[in-house]
């Protein structure tokens, strides 16, 4: 047998993530508590398949006539335009110009992935702004889409709230036509938003500074409850007649996280340049997987563009937003009750389905270690995997780590 | 984490550091953004259904049809999603994507008792179907062999250049289609794999090569073999048609089973959009065999660590399909004779095709059509031919000459062999 060539290949480390769900999988304990990765829960505990989806799913299993050909390069057209239409909005002027360029891609990664592989290849600016802290993965997939990576301060540890005039100082002394990474809302994983007064300045000064916005929109709905609500940032931009690019991810607000569906969106000055655009999109995505899935996509055209489903879908998403509101002023209030050291009220005033509790590493690992919750060590906990029946147990943890470990 | 900014000028014109209306609003980005070129193969589809000839023929695309020019949802995929809709739930797979699934797509490729997958010496996740694992191994090359170049058979399917590029592997040709006799140039690809430099990667198609459907002898697979034994070559399979191309999975895996027997460590990129039909699902596997199972473990955990930042774990649902099908007895066995069906139609119209071309007094030989085999005929035309087939025919295929059978029906054999006849009657 012949020496591998990949003999010297060392192991990668476990992603700090995904890698949670590992480690909460191998504990035994009946206490065990995963509040990990951001895949929502309901009351019991359990993964939520919507109704809305199930229906869906059966109507296109029901269809005799539908094939599982390829899709275009592209995707899926009806998705793509119901996508564009949902985060823009129905009467988007950009929409109804021609402006936007709309790809299929797979969820959220593959959006930013497709993304920031075409601007490496077709913007001046080979430089990305991101907020410190960001998603895990955001790093990575800039990287190796070609980009260099810096940073712009976003969450503020001493208030738990946004660092304001630091974001605004270092977007105001980046390059101008640097690229700019938003979180459309309920950033991840501090669940700090800017208020609309601050999103309105963050426009101005980027767009005085010709900064590129790239938007990540992982959690629209799945935020206030309300869709357009959760649009309102990106719409902003795009109201001012400017370019931005957007990925769209239905993993978390559809549930439908392991059928990978999301879409990149390109918003350009002119019909002409967003048909040259989408055309170079192709070329980015055809070495990558040539055509993207079609299952998830099917589904959720399926109910975009059926005004029951999509008022059902509405109502669904609307309830697991609600819940998780819940879950935030349960823990809140636990925290209160047992007099736990500290200011809480972080946990009521951050979004999404995250909290950044402010607990250090140790702390998090004294709560793993000693009461079996599972969370990533920068002290993110997603609230999705609360239930009423599990706050008090980490109310118990919160107050014992922070009276306890360092 | 990355560095903060540092504030002030950094030497362009533009940098004044006051929030100023420095830039002007109506600054297009992508004004110097050229159209891209139509993908040469999906751009064919594109352009037949735009055209309104109702003879109107689309031998273009590889995905399959039937007798009738219809695409086929196979039953023992119907059935397979009629039991998995409504019962499981749509959670995140592993970066590594199904684990049942990989393991039964491995067990296709590496034989059901290979000791390589009792040994657990296969680094293996799911990928997006070939596509997918071929890219996501370029970058895996890229990154743990840095300096190594691919060799790649001319012709090839046009995507293979495509990735490995965008993958930042250089590349290189190798000898592999003889125009003349259309068939395998085996002495020259013999040459080519000597003259390599010693550790070369080298990619191969396992079965039913895409577009000329030549394929080597069990003999010349040995030899091949062989001669990447005395080099320490590095060979990768791209396998998107077992069971396609003879009707036998087992048969078709043939090329990579001597490989396995001869002791090299090979990668293995296999696809189930045409022999399950599931195109559109983008399901597929990468394989890389190891020294043992901690190297496995290893290059397995490098493996995701590419896909995390392209798409963090691949799509569920035609990962299910496979493994509902695959872990069943009988919808295995309905898939076998699903795939057989499919085989023997294609051989089925590359005999219809030669007969009708040969009844027609074409003065060409036409024996490769049915010597060639897989999903694809390399006709030997010309692109100036192939052009007047659309032009005047309707006929729609890639300028390469490359037919595929999937399109061809008894309903449309005759028109196709009468086409190709008139456009080439004068050699």
């Amino acid at each position: 047998m012949s020496d591998s060539v990949f003999a010297s290949v060392v192991q990668a480390p476990e992603d700090p993530i995904l890698g949670v769900t590992v480690a909460y999988n191998k504990d035994q304990s009946p206490v065990k508590l995963n509040l990990g990765v951001g895949a929502y829960r309901t009351e019991e505990g359990k993964p939520l398949v919507l109704n809305v989806v199930r229906k869906a799913e059966q109507m296109l299993v029901n269809d005799q006539s539908r094939v599982k050909e390829y899709l275009p390069i592209t995707g899926l057209a009806d998705f793509n335009k119901l996508s564009a239409k949902l985060i823009f909005g129905a009467n988007s002027p950009a929409i109804q110009e021609n402006r936007v360029t709309t790809v299929q891609c797979l969820s959220g990664t593959g959006s930013l992935r497709v993304g920031a592989e075409f601007l490496a290849r077709h913007y001046h600016e080979k430089t990305i702004y991101i907020p410190q802290p960001t998603w895990g993965n955001h790093p990575k997939v800039f990287t190796l889409a070609g980009l260099s990576v810096k940073s712009y301060r976003y969450y503020d540890p001493s208030t738990r709230g946004l660092d304001f005039s630091g974001l605004l100082e270092d977007l105001g002394s980046a390059p101008s036509g640097a690229i700019v990474l938003l979180h459309a809302c309920a950033h991840n994983p501090t669940g700090v938003d800017p208020t609309s007064d601050q999103w309105e300045q963050i426009r101005q000064l980027m767009r005085s500074k010709g900064l590129l916005p790239f938007f990540d929109s992982a959690y629209q709905g799945f935020a206030s409850g309300n869709l357009d609500a959760d649009a309102e940032s990106i719409r902003l931009f795009v109201a001012d007649g400017g370019e931005c690019l957007a990925a769209q991810s239905y993993a978390k607000n559809m549930g439908l996280y392991g059928e990978r569906v999301g879409a990149l969106s390109i918003v350009c000055k002119t019909a002409d340049v967003a048909t040259r655009v989408e055309s170079q999109l192709k070329l980015v995505i055809r070495p990558m997987f040539s055509n993207p899935p079609i299952h998830g996509a099917s589904i959720v055209a399926t109910i975009l563009k059926d005004g029951d489903m999509y008022t059902e879908w509405s109502v669904e998403l609307k309830a697991m937003a609600d819940r998780i509101i819940s879950m935030r002023q349960q823990l809140y209030d636990a925290l209160c009750a047992r007099g736990t050291p500290g200011d809480w009220s972080h946990i009521i005033k951050q979004i999404g389905m995250f909290t950044f509790t402010g607990l250090n590493t140790n702390q998090v690992a004294f709560m793993t270690k000693e009461y079996h919750i599972y969370m990533t060590s920068d002290g993110r906990i997603s609230m999705a995997g609360l239930s009423s029946k599990t706050v008090p147990h980490l109310a118990d943890a919160i107050h014992a780590a922070v009276t306890s470990a360092a | 984490m990355a560095q903060l900014l540092r504030s002030g000028c950094s030497g362009r014109v533009l940098c004044s550091g006051a929030v100023g209306a420095a830039r002007s609003m109506s600054t297009a980005w992508w004004r110097h953004v050229e159209p891209a070129a139509k993908d040469p193969i999906l751009g064919v589809t594109e352009a037949f259904l735009a055209d309104p000839s109702p003879n109107k023929v689309n031998v273009g695309v590889g995905a399959y049809r039937d007798d009738n020019g219809k695409p086929v949802v196979l039953e023992c995929v119907r059935e397979a999603e009629r039991r998995i809709a409504g019962n499981l739930n749509m959670e995140y797979l592993p970066m590594g994507g199904s684990v049942n699934m990989v393991e039964e797509t491995l067990k296709l490729a590496y034989g059901e008792n290979s000791d390589l997958l009792k040994d657990k010496r296969i680094a293996a996740v799911q990928a997006l179907s070939g596509t997918g694992a071929c890219r996501l191994f370029a970058d895996f090359q890229k990154r743990f062999s840095p300096d190594s170049q691919i060799y790649i058979p001319v012709p090839t399917w046009a995507n293979h250049h495509n990735i490995w590029r965008d993958a930042h592997v250089p590349q290189r040709t190798f000898h592999y289609y003889h125009p003349q006799s259309r068939g395998l140039d085996f002495a020259s690809m013999m040459d080519d794999i000597k003259n390599a430099p010693n550790g070369s990667f080298f990619l191969l198609h396992a079965c039913a090569h895409n577009p000329t459907g030549v394929d080597p002898s069990e003999e010349q697979w040995r030899e091949i073999s062989h001669q990447f034994k005395v080099k320490g070559h590095f060979a990768f399979f791209d396998m998107a048609y077992q069971g396609f191309a003879s009707g036998d999975p087992e048969r078709d895996a043939k090329s990579i089973r001597i490989f396995l027997e001869d002791g090299h460590l090979i990668g293995c990129a296999q696809s189930y959009a045409k022999n399950m039909g599931l195109y559109g699902q983008r399901v597929g596997c990468l394989s890389v065999v190891c020294e043992d199972e901690k190297q496995a473990v290893a290059v397995k955990s490098q493996l995701q660590q590419l896909a995390r930042p392209m798409y963090s774990n691949p799509p569920v649902h035609g990962a299910l399909i496979v493994s509902t099908i695959l872990g069943d007895p009988d919808l295995k066995k309905l898939w076998l004779k699903e795939v057989k069906g499919m085989a023997d139609r294609i051989i089925g119209m590359r005999t219809a095709l030669r007969e009708n071309l040969e009844k027609l007094g074409s003065p060409l030989s036409w024996e490769h059509v049915t010597k060639q085999i897989g999903m694809f005929c390399y006709s030997g035309m010309t692109p100036e031919q192939v052009d007047r087939l659309t032009k005047e025919y309707h006929i729609y295929m890639t300028r390469n000459g490359r037919i595929s059978m999937a399109g061809v029906t008894t309903g449309n054999v005759g028109y196709l062999a009468n086409a190709i006849h008139e456009v080439t009657k004068s050699g």
